[in-house]
């Protein structure tokens, strides 16, 4: 079901363009990738939660509930800001959308606040989740207290080492952090022990999935839940640029949720779409298909299918693999994906700083690092691209300051 | 002849043993877990094991418990790959069939036929893929069956009576029934479900179902062969060999299971 399998563009408008990021098709394919390859024990709770989604999804009493928590708790929408001092640095005019404005600073609270309304709905009184960053445990903790679910979240030693003060606010907000220990004891790992717990609890807890990834329905309704990125931006863009599109939107890339609900909204347009990846993690590009962690997709790995570690500065762009639709529009040439250094991201994230009075996340710095190498050269001058600014980066702040002073 | 509905070798050999009036025994070894390996197979075999499993070490994986996930990363990290392993297996003339279990990616890495091939070529009889659910694994089991591998499918104790219909009837060599709702690891009690299930499944097929997870001494594998033919024990083993017992302290440990079955 490859749109355009000779990997070209479609020129914009054409009739295969509107196809997508639409629907899975009912096994929960994007073209070659997504499915669902779980243990027997979880196929009923990933039909479950299919179902909820799919009920939920056109009931217009449940989305007024959703758009009405979005707006009154996580303070949405996010505006886009006009980056005037970067734009003249650059050359390019850059839109910032800054989902780092919303509650609990990122866009990680969109996904949490639709999944708890789901477990609601399916009468589960237990969240768990899984963490690099640790803006999706927290946030995931923060939709828990909301509406009164327990909540567990699994975290590689790694993660919880360099994200010390976002494990503080996740016990703050009542969650119990584990610790993870396998593994590289990074983000990859904390999915291994959260689907192990699952396995064991699935019958009164909700799996609350951080990110595009993941079994059968997950990719598609975390996707749906991120939508909203896109549709307001793509409302506010034209409100900027006179009606049209911007030439380019950006997003950086872990398991590409933030980039998924940002696309979403242009992937029917003419703008060409960017996922940044850390050139450590490179999914799309140097992963090869695989399946782990519930779905089909591209992963790093070795010549025998054991999966690589990933290394990123970053916590949240940690992770061998890539959600499946992403996999799918590298596939169908509808989105480019790119890498960047951790050397450059370190740059970017002052680079904001000082141009904006805008602190970055280190995850959303890997899309301005992009943007800054390529103006003028894969972006042309005098182009328009709007950044998702995916978190922002008080939670990096300490981080980089360690790794400034050369402590490590 | 359709080679899905035939019955092979692993199926005929667990079928003749249990109408013989056995219970069956499948004991789990990881393979690559020490440089003697094999021997621990064929200790095993010789202390009554009816089948083994051997496993073939996935970076992730899901299913399993502590125990299982350390000597996974113990037998990685001694370098073993899926053909060193097959490599090693090739002229272990154990004397019972062997089943590979292992993670998907292996095999899709791989290439599924060939995967299934390289199974077939090194003796393995069957194959069990736990993250390769009923909805996921046609293809798989075709290729499988293509290349002489029976792959067992697992039924949990949420599946529904039709997925339980569907697994046993598309299940080949046995069925094997997850006894609770978890993963591999030693348990100090028998769950409830392990009895549940084992009537289930013996109630809508006359394949050998053998239950599995959790079931780790000689007074457990008794209480759960009440209802299912045959039990799978991996943990049990498992931790015994990480503590550093060679083929002798497996054989033993089998021993006392094949003992404690055979007297019932
Ligand atoms: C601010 C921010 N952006 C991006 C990501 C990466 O996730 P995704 O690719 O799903 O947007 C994270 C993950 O922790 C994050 O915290």
């Amino acid at each position: 079901m490859t749109d355009a399998a000779d990997g070209s563009r479609p020129a914009p408008g054409s009739a295969v363009e509107a196809t997508h990021m639409g629907d899975p098709d009912d096994r929960g394919r994007f073209g070659d990738f997504g499915g669902r390859f779980v243990p027997e024990s979880l196929v009923p709770a990933c039909q479950e939660l299919e179902a909820a989604f799919r009920a939920a999804w056109s009931d217009d009493a449940f989305h007024t509930e959703l758009d009405d928590r979005l707006r009154t708790y996580a303070g949405r929408p996010s505006p886009v800001t006009e980056a005037e001092n970067l734009s003249r640095r650059l050359g390019v005019r850059v839109l910032l959308k800054r989902e780092d404005l919303n509650h609990t600073g990122s866009h990680k609270i969109n996904n949490v606040i639709g999944q708890a309304l789901l477990t609601r709905h399916m009468g589960k009184k237990r969240l768990i989740a899984e963490t690099g960053a640790g803006q999706h445990g927290v946030a995931a903790a923060t939709a828990a207290a909301l509406f009164d679910l327990d909540c567990v979240v699994y975290m590689g030693e790694v993660d919880v080492e360099r994200q010390a003060l976002n494990v503080f606010r996740m016990e703050l907000l009542g969650a119990e952090v584990r610790p993870v220990s396998s593994g590289s004891r990074t983000l990859k790992d904390a999915i291994n022990e959260a689907m192990r717990d699952w396995v064991a609890s699935v019958e009164t807890t909700h799996y609350c999935i951080g990110s595009v990834m993941g079994p059968h329905p997950y990719p598609w309704m975390v996707r749906e839940l991120q939508r909203v990125i896109g549709d307001e931006a793509r409302v506010q863009s034209k409100e900027l640029l006179d009606g049209g599109d911007p030439d380019l939107v950006v997003a950086c890339v872990g398991g590409g949720s933030n980039a998924a609900g940002i696309f979403a909204g242009f992937a029917e347009g003419p703008a060409r779409l960017v996922g940044v990846q850390p050139d450590g993690g490179a999914a799309i590009g140097r992963g090869l298909p695989g399946v782990v962690h519930g779905s089909a997709s591209l992963l790093l790995q070795d010549e025998h299918g054991q999966v690589s570690e990933a290394h990123s500065v970053s916590a949240g762009l940690d992770y061998p693999g890539v959600g499946p639709e992403h996999a799918h529009l590298a596939a169908t040439g509808r989105a480019e994906y790119v890498t960047v250094t951790d050397a450059e991201v370190l740059d970017a994230f002052e680079l904001l700083s000082r141009s904006e009075g805008i602190i970055p996340a280190l995850e959303p710095a890997h899309a301005i690092a992009w943007v800054a190498r390529e103006a003028g050269g894969a972006i042309p001058t005098g182009a328009t691209v709007l950044v998702n600014l995916s978190g922002r980066g008080d939670k990096d702040a300490e981080q980089v300051m360690r790794i400034r002073k050369g402590t490590r | 002849m359709t080679p899905t509905t035939q019955v092979g070798p692993l199926e005929a050999s667990l079928r003749a043993r249990r109408d013989a009036g056995h219970k069956l025994l499948a004991p789990y070894v990881t393979g690559g877990l020490t440089d003697d390996w094999t021997e621990v197979l064929r200790a095993v075999a010789a202390a009554g094991a009816d089948a083994i499993e051997v496993g073939i070490p996935f970076s992730d994986p899901v299913m399993d418990g502590p125990t299982i996930q350390e000597a996974s990363a113990t037998a990685l990290a001694r370098g073993v790959t899926p053909p060193s392993i097959l490599h090693d297996l090739t002229g272990v003339d154990a004397g019972v069939p062997l089943v590979a279990m292992t993670y998907y990616n292996l095999a899709y890495r791989m290439g599924e036929l060939r995967f299934a091939r390289s199974l077939a070529a090194a003796g393995v009889a069957g194959a069990i893929l736990p993250d390769l659910p009923l909805d996921e694994s046609a293809g798989w089991e075709a290729e499988a069956a293509a290349a002489g591998i029976e792959t067992v499918l697992l039924a949990a104790p949420v599946t529904s009576d039709d997925r339980l219909g569907e697994i046993a009837a598309r299940s080949r060599g046995f069925v094997y029934g997850v006894s609770l709702m978890g993963i591999t690891g030693e348990r100090a009690e028998v769950a409830s479900s392990a009895a549940v299930m084992a009537k289930r499944l013996k109630a809508v097929t006359d394949k050998p179902v053998l239950i599995g997870f959790g079931v780790s001494t000689p007074r457990q594998a008794v209480e759960v062969c009440a209802e299912a033919d045959g039990v799978i024990v991996a943990s049990a083993l498992i931790r015994t060999l990480l503590a550093g017992g060679g083929p002798e302290a497996a054989a033993d440990f089998v021993g006392g299971l094949r003992e404690a079955l055979d007297r019932g």
